[in-house]
């Protein structure tokens, strides 16, 4: 029963998320769904990702919004539902729903993404990673190229951070003093 | 039940996917649209992770390895790229809400519409 109430609950939240009026209250309940999110992925066993989930999604993003919120200023918009959108995107949902058709049975422990690779890394990652838990063993070692990826990426993110945000306070201070002597003159 | 739950969660991360295209498109608001693209997200994630689960597994941990007969097991490997893919999605979240702080200091507002006018009269 608790499998179909916290997918339920979640896309409550989804949606709440999207037509709530104020960015604080949206942002709020988006930190909300991550959290809920993080329990769904309890009870899907994964118990990593609901980790990082409640680390990331709930705290460190929650945190960047609330930031970039605290430094701007926005107006209430109002609520006028955009119809070609909305045509969009439901179309999408019914070309996806007549797709599920062809889709394996969740929950068989035979369907193909279950069988290919995966018993190979159960049996074996013990003997030859000495790691107990199976997914840090893929991730840190027979997909070690991946996470090497990954932190190049988050690298990435972070020189960007630093390159957009100190040149634009640098033109921004030049600016503003051009502003103050103009005013000044 | 698990007649229900063989395809449940495929119908709650279609409904979640297209929440989230319909806010990426409608919401004015730049913020607004890069929540809706972290719920856009989520649902790819928990398609993936839906996938990795068996009826009756446990956690991918092998807690008493070598000694008697072993559980079922759920499948690790979704649940290890979609630990990578979180920490991409945050960092793409990190910089495109940086680009709204400079959107921002550039239009003074972070709502479509205005930025698009704003734009017709600088030209």
């Amino acid at each position: 029963m608790i499998d179909i109430a916290i997918p339920l609950f979640l896309v409550v939240c989804g949606i709440a998320v999207l037509f709530v009026r104020g960015l604080f209250s949206s942002i709020m309940i988006f930190s909300v769904y991550s959290l809920v999110m993080a329990i769904e992925w309890v009870r899907l066993n994964a118990v990593d990702v609901a980790i990082t989930e409640a680390a990331v999604g709930a705290g460190i993003s929650t945190v960047l919004f609330i930031i970039i919120l605290s430094r701007t200023k926005y107006v209430d918009e109002g609520k006028h539902m955009n119809i070609p959108a909305l045509l969009v995107s439901v179309s999408v949902a019914a070309v996806l729903l007549y797709g599920t058709l062809d889709l394996p049975n969740l929950r068989d422990p035979n369907i193909a993404p279950n069988t290919h690779v995966t018993p190979y890394y159960l049996e074996h990652s013990y003997e030859e990673t000495g790691q107990l838990n199976v997914v840090a063993a893929i991730l840190a070692s027979y997909r070690g190229y991946d996470t090497l990826g990954e932190t190049t990426v988050v690298a990435t993110a972070g020189f960007c951070l630093i390159l957009l945000l100190r040149g634009s306070n640098r033109r921004q201070g030049t600016k503003d003093s051009q502003k103050r002597t103009g005013s000044r003159t | 039940m698990i007649e229900i739950l063989a395809k449940y969660n495929y119908w709650i991360v279609i409904i979640l996917l297209c929440t989230g295209l319909y806010g990426i498109m409608a919401k004015q608001n730049l913020i607004k649209k890069i929540i809706a693209l972290n719920v856009f997200q989520t649902s790819v994630l928990l398609f993936y992770v839906s996938m990795s689960k068996i009826e009756g597994g446990t956690a991918p941990i092998l807690l008493n390895h070598g000694h008697g007969v072993q559980p079922l097991f759920d499948n690790p490997l979704p649940q290890v790229l979609m630990l990578t893919a979180i920490v991409v999605g945050i960092s793409t979240t990190a910089v495109a809400l940086s680009i709204v702080m400079l959107i921002y200091r550039q239009y003074g507002t972070i709502e479509e519409d205005q930025i698009l006018e704003l734009n017709k009269h600088n030209d």
